[in-house]
């Protein structure tokens, strides 16, 4: 809301002080300041000036004056002028040498066109009043000579542009702005809508409400013989303009002006293409309208219409229709003012993807007891400004609307706030916003038939859950044109706020010992920081895919993680599905930081996955918000949800370890990214089994099923060529995949015993078959070499001619040790055969050299 | 001491003694290195040394003479010993001067083997925030990021037609109408913790979420927030300013000045916008005529977050009792929050992945 200070402070009284407190105070009410422009105030030297001789200048492009200008001094001045809008005789606002005028633009005299300009006669658009404009500002011809021209048209302004929160309709208005700088400052308020209204006689045209759920309150005045021709006055236009609306015409501009200033949206029909009584109703089946955008609307059965015999003629309270449309022949007008449902007017106006300046304000509320009012305040001006005579009648329908009152203990606020209030204090700030407060609990009043203001609709379950007791009950019956107040911490807001939230105290709760961070997260932050420490890079990529992720993936058809969840209005029609797999973020950011220059990378995500269940119910439940919800009712979110696991994932290419003056580095491989993986199981306090897979989007020869236990967690290894080429990845770039979701809440380690004896090492070396997975050779050992085993390390891998076709020889040392003694060398020699015998039976594998 | 040694001795001559000294010492100041001198050392003052065999034989001695010949070997021993330990010392020096410079290397050389990756300032950031919280006694609560419409507005009593909603532009899943959201903000957490938590709540929520803004410096479609929901028996409006006043401390140094301004939100009333002192201009260029600040668009405030007391109508759909029960929410942007604290000007590098951004915030924040 754009609000120039002096339409401000014809309704407030407000004190001399700047743009900027005035705006510190608002900001501290609630209406917060978004930006001051400040208008004119560089203004200067511009006077008001008569053309007195005109000499048209020949042999240019384009057609140039020579003009006499008497300004008021002794002699006229001789001014150059490219405007041809104005004749001998015309008042105009002049520049003179030494002015300044918008954007620091200094007028000097100057020869131009072979003439001397000493001035500059100004459009509006160079006062900076308009936007553009065509041509010279022609003045009343009685406006005084010489006069200065910022000073007579009040050109001299502040505009506080204020963000106006969602409920605070009222101050979508200068009216609702004003209230509050009178509160804020302590300075009388002129209701700038208590007019005097003038007896009436008969109807302007024949209206009534069809649906007292969509409409509660529907007025109707007319103008005849308005002269279409006539111009809205400067004053108007300037202040239209700079708050924020284009001046389009006279009637337009009245209606425009009168929603500013009051805050009632106002509609003018051309009354002589109305055919027959208007009916506020519902859309039918089928109906049609062509709104004033020439936009031709399919309209929904909610939709709330103002019809006449022909049909729809407009949408309530967001835009007319094109077919009662004010034309610049119109002379018969008819005001509509109207009060209609805001949550009809919010449906209406987001179904059609329609926001006006009417629609803003019917969906935040406005003032019930407007339209009366403010159609005549329209109706005043459209006779004043434009020679129409206003029609003795009215049409005014209407609907009962219960009152609405709120009982409260008067010391409510302050117990809401933490700081004490008089009940003097809370009475006095209910009143100053146009609260009636009245002592002890008022009977419920019934309920009348009319639109619930706000859409707020509470029913009486709900108000009793709502209500506050206690001593001393005040009962307080908000303003009509404040329908967002109808709980009672509504107005323990509204005691705070004026009373000033910087009066509140800073005093910290004694909240009680909490648990700490659960084991859970702990283990998140520990997966974090192991990986960071192991050389990776974390990374928050967006969580959307496409289906060419998919396909990149090499993933088949069926595949699980090809059922993912679209979002109806995705950012890009590319990735329009939630992923799956954390892999496609994490290799497109890996490919950017390759573009970049980076080729050593290794990176990390950790985060959610959203895997919908295959049928899982379409919809999830809406439920009440007057209850809690039933264990029953949880359970059809929980079902209706996707399963969200907490993966972590890590991609690496290029070195692992760096190549440099010690020698070659280490390529990153498909070990790398399996370690990874045992990295992050380790934090869990788990071991990684190890299983060979084949596994999309992995190497088929070069993929590793992570398990724990029996639980498949995740899988690791060098990512298939396919893949590499379709992400466009450096070659034998690597991946994991994990989900943390499956690893259980670790454990408490368990502290070993150390045994002081000594140790016993014994190197075996074995054949096995080459495809026999070391994993399994290991296993076998350890089975067999009992509890004295203290470790098994393999120290080498051999596949030469040596280990036989087919082969490999497999190298490991065997620590022993027992507990509480000194192992003999007969003990020793059984265990390592132990050993050697159970990987004889179960793979195969027999000594080297035996 | 009744028997004498049934070897014959010969007892040393003192010449013989002087003699052995004066090898002994020759060598010692010929032993070229250390090692040569461990060579000296065994034999000329070691167990087989002449001098420590005839130390050997004075017992063998006649009393008369064992006096007498033990004060000889003891000064000719007590030489040597001197003499050995000075050679040793001499011998040392040079050899810290010789070899250990010969082994000198350049360690300015760099070792970035196997560098250091870093964990991203958002999730740090988060944590931190996390337990500036947990400190105070609240635990750290989850949800969904694809989320129920119902938790996400609803029961935050942003009803279906009301402004507030459409303002949330809103990631629909599915169908407009399938009830299912990405989150927009992580105020559904609230919702989620007084359904499953016993009574007194005090949680912090960090988390993802949800708009349909497209990346720029200043937005992100992906972004995160910190929400807090104290529920108690008499919690007020002070309680909410002194914890949110803790917090800035916390996250942005002592002396952080802050202000409370009525604000709307459906699921708070009295609802409030926490606002910082600027950091740049400390409120300067609100004042007319200062130079503008391009941080607080010259408002000398900047938004932090909303926050305030849980609308009843929420701990109603949550089965809380509010004429018992009373408490505050808040919510901060996590992006703005470190843009405010390290001075990360442009939205674009928190979530582009590139690791130029990540590496200098290491493990903490």
């Amino acid at each position: 809301m754009k609000v120039p200070l002096s339409w401000l402070r014809e309704y407030v009284d407000l004190p001399p002080v700047t743009a900027h407190e005035i705006a510190d105070k608002l900001t501290a009410a609630g209406l917060k300041l978004e930006s001051i422009a400040s208008h004119g105030h560089d203004l200067k030297n511009v006077v008001v000036g008569k053309v007195i001789e005109i000499e048209e200048l020949t042999g240019f492009k384009k057609p140039i004056r020579h003009c006499l200008v008497e300004v008021g001094e002794a002699e006229p001045r001789e001014i150059v002028c490219g405007a041809t809008n104005f004749a001998i005789g015309a008042v105009v606002p002049v520049a003179l040498p030494g002015a300044v005028l918008p954007g620091g633009f200094e007028i000097a005299s100057r020869t131009t066109y072979g003439r001397l300009s000493d001035g500059m006669i100004c459009s509006e658009a160079e006062l900076g009043i308009a936007e553009s404009s065509p041509g010279i500002l022609l003045l009343p011809a009685d406006t005084p000579l010489g006069a200065d021209v910022v000073e007579l048209l009040g050109l001299r302004d502040d505009v506080l542009e204020l963000e106006i929160t969602p409920d605070c309709g009222y101050a979508l208005s200068i009216r609702g702005v004003a209230r509050e700088a009178a509160t804020a400052f302590g300075v009388p308020f002129r209701d700038p809508a208590a007019l005097e209204l003038p007896a009436t006689e008969g109807v302007t045209h024949p209206a009534e409400i069809g649906d007292p759920t969509a409409c509660d309150r529907f007025v109707l005045r007319a103008v005849s013989g308005f002269d279409p021709s006539a111009e809205s006055p400067l004053w108007m236009r300037v202040r239209l303009t700079r708050a924020g609306m284009r001046p389009v015409s006279l009637a337009v501009d009245v209606t425009n002006y009168v929603m500013l200033e009051l805050g009632q949206p106002l509609h003018a029909f051309d009354r002589n293409t109305i055919q027959g009584g208007i009916v506020v109703r519902r859309a039918l089946p089928g109906e049609r309208l062509e709104t004033l955008d020439h936009v031709t609307r399919d309209l929904a059965e909610d939709d709330i219409l103002i019809t006449d015999d022909s049909g729809a003629i407009g949408l309530a309270g967001t835009m007319g229709g094109l077919s009662t449309e004010i034309s610049d022949s119109t002379t018969d007008i008819v005001i509509e003012a109207a009060h209609f449902s805001a949550t009809g007017v919010a449906r209406m106006s987001r179904r059609h993807n329609l926001v006006s300046e009417a629609s803003k304000r019917f969906e935040r509320g406005v003032d019930r007891e407007l339209p009366l009012a403010a159609s005549w305040r329209a109706v005043q001006l459209l006779t004043e400004l434009g020679d129409g005579v206003a029609e003795p009648g009215v049409t005014h329908a209407q609907a009962d609307v219960a009152p609405v009152s709120i009982t409260i203990p008067s010391g409510h606020p302050a117990r809401v706030a933490g700081v004490p209030y008089s009940r003097e204090t809370v009475v006095t700030r209910l009143e100053q916003i146009g609260c009636r407060v009245v002592d002890g609990v008022a009977p419920a009043a019934e309920g009348g038939r009319g639109v619930a203001a706000t859409g707020v609709v509470t029913s009486g379950d709900l108000a009793a859950k709502l209500a506050v007791t206690g001593d001393d009950p005040i009962t307080v019956y908000p303003p009509s044109w404040r329908p967002d107040l109808t709980d009672p911490n509504d107005l323990a807001e509204e005691v705070i706020r004026l009373e000033g939230y910087d009066t509140l105290p800073s005093i910290l709760p004694g909240a009680p010992a909490g648990a700490g961070l659960t084991e859970t997260q702990r283990l998140r932050r520990r997966v974090g920081r192991s990986l960071a420490l192991s050389g990776y890079v974390e990374v928050l990529s967006y969580p959307f895919i496409g289906a060419r992720d998919l396909d990149h993936l090499q993933l088949p058809e069926g595949d699980d993680r090809r059922r993912a969840t679209r979002l109806v209005n995705p950012l890009s029609e590319d990735e329009p599905f939630m992923r799956t797999t954390l892999l496609p973020g994490l290799l497109k950011t890996l490919v950017r930081n390759v573009g970049r220059g980076f080729t050593d990378l290794a990176l990390f995500e950790t985060g959610l996955v959203y895997r919908p269940g295959a049928d899982a119910p379409e919809t999830a439940p809406i439920l009440t918000v007057e209850r809690r919800p039933t264990d029953e009712e949880l359970a059809r979110f929980t079902a209706a949800l996707p399963v969200q696991p907490v993966r972590v994932a890590a991609v690496l290419a290029g070195e692992f370890e760096r190549s440099g003056w010690w020698g070659q580095g280490r390529a990153a491989t498909w070990a790398d990214a399996i370690e990874a993986a045992r990295a992050v199981a380790r934090e869990a306090g788990v071991s990684l089994d190890i299983r060979a897979d084949q596994h999309e989007p992995w190497h088929p020869g070069r993929c590793a099923a992570l398990y724990v236990g029996e639980v498949l967690v995740g899988h690791a290894g060098e990512l298939h060529p396919r893949v590499v080429e379709a992400y466009g990845l450096p070659k034998r770039t690597a991946a994991m995949e994990l989900e943390l979701s499956r690893l259980a809440a670790p454990v408490p380690a368990q502290t070993p015993s150390i045994s002081a004896y000594p140790v016993a090492t014994q190197d075996v070396a074995l054949i096995v078959p080459a495809d026999t997975p070391v994993a399994s050779v290991e296993a076998a050992l350890r089975d067999g070499a009992g509890d004295l085993l203290e470790s098994v390390r393999l120290f080498d891998v051999y596949e030469g001619a040596q280990a036989g076709e087919g082969n490999k020889s497999l190298a490991y040392t065997l620590r022993f040790r027992a507990p509480d003694r000194t192992l003999t060398a007969d003990e020793i020699a059984a265990a390592r055969d132990a050993a050697v015998e159970l990987a004889a039976a179960q793979v195969g594998a027999r000594l080297r050299g035996v | 001491m009744s028997d004498y040694d049934p070897v014959e001795v010969t007892p040393l001559h003192a010449d013989e003694l002087a003699r052995a000294e004066a090898d002994a010492l020759a060598a010692i100041s010929s032993a070229a290195d250390l090692d040569a001198l461990k060579q000296v050392r065994l034999a000329h003052a070691g167990d087989r040394s002449p001098i420590a065999l005839a130390n050997r034989e004075i017992g063998a001695l006649p009393p008369a003479a064992r006096a007498e010949a033990g004060k000889r070997i003891g000064t000719a021993r007590k030489a040597v010993g001197e003499a050995l330990a000075v050679r040793q010392t001499e011998l040392e020096a040079e050899r810290d001067a010789r070899v250990l410079v010969e082994e000198t290397v350049d360690v300015t050389l760099p070792w970035d083997r196997a560098p250091r990756g870093a964990r991203h300032p958002l999730t740090t950031l988060q944590e931190r925030i996390a337990d500036c919280f947990v400190a105070m006694g609240y635990e750290v609560a989850e949800g969904p990021e694809l989320e129920a419409e119902w938790f996400n507005f609803d029961a935050l009593n942003i009803a279906p037609d009301h402004p507030a909603r459409s303002d949330h532009d809103t990631f629909f899943v599915e169908s407009v109408k399938s009830g299912k959201v990405l989150r927009t903000q992580t105020s559904p957490v609230q919702i989620r913790a007084l359904l499953e938590r016993p009574l007194p709540v005090y949680v912090i929520s960090p988390g993802k979420v949800f708009r349909t803004d497209e990346l720029d410096a200043t937005h992100t479609p992906v972004f995160h927030q910190v929400e807090g929901l104290a529920i108690d028996k008499g919690l007020t409006m002070a309680h909410l300013k002194g914890t949110l006043d803790r917090f800035a401390e916390v996250m942005f140094g002592e002396g952080i000045s802050t202000r409370f301004r009525p604000n709307y939100f459906p699921f708070t009333e009295p609802s409030a916008e926490m606002d910082l002192r600027c950091f740049v201009c400390r409120g300067a260029s609100s004042v007319p005529g200062n130079p503008p600040c391009r941080t607080c668009k010259s408002e000398g405030w900047i938004e932090w977050g909303g926050c305030g007391m849980v609308n009843p109508r929420v701990l109603i759909a949550c089965g809380v009792d509010p004429s018992v029960y009373s408490g505050f929410a808040f919510g901060m942007g996590i992006e703005r929050t470190l843009m405010f604290r390290h001075n990360a000007e442009d939205m674009r590098d928190m979530v582009e992945g590139d690791i130029r951004f990540t590496l200098p915030f290491g493990m903490e924040v």
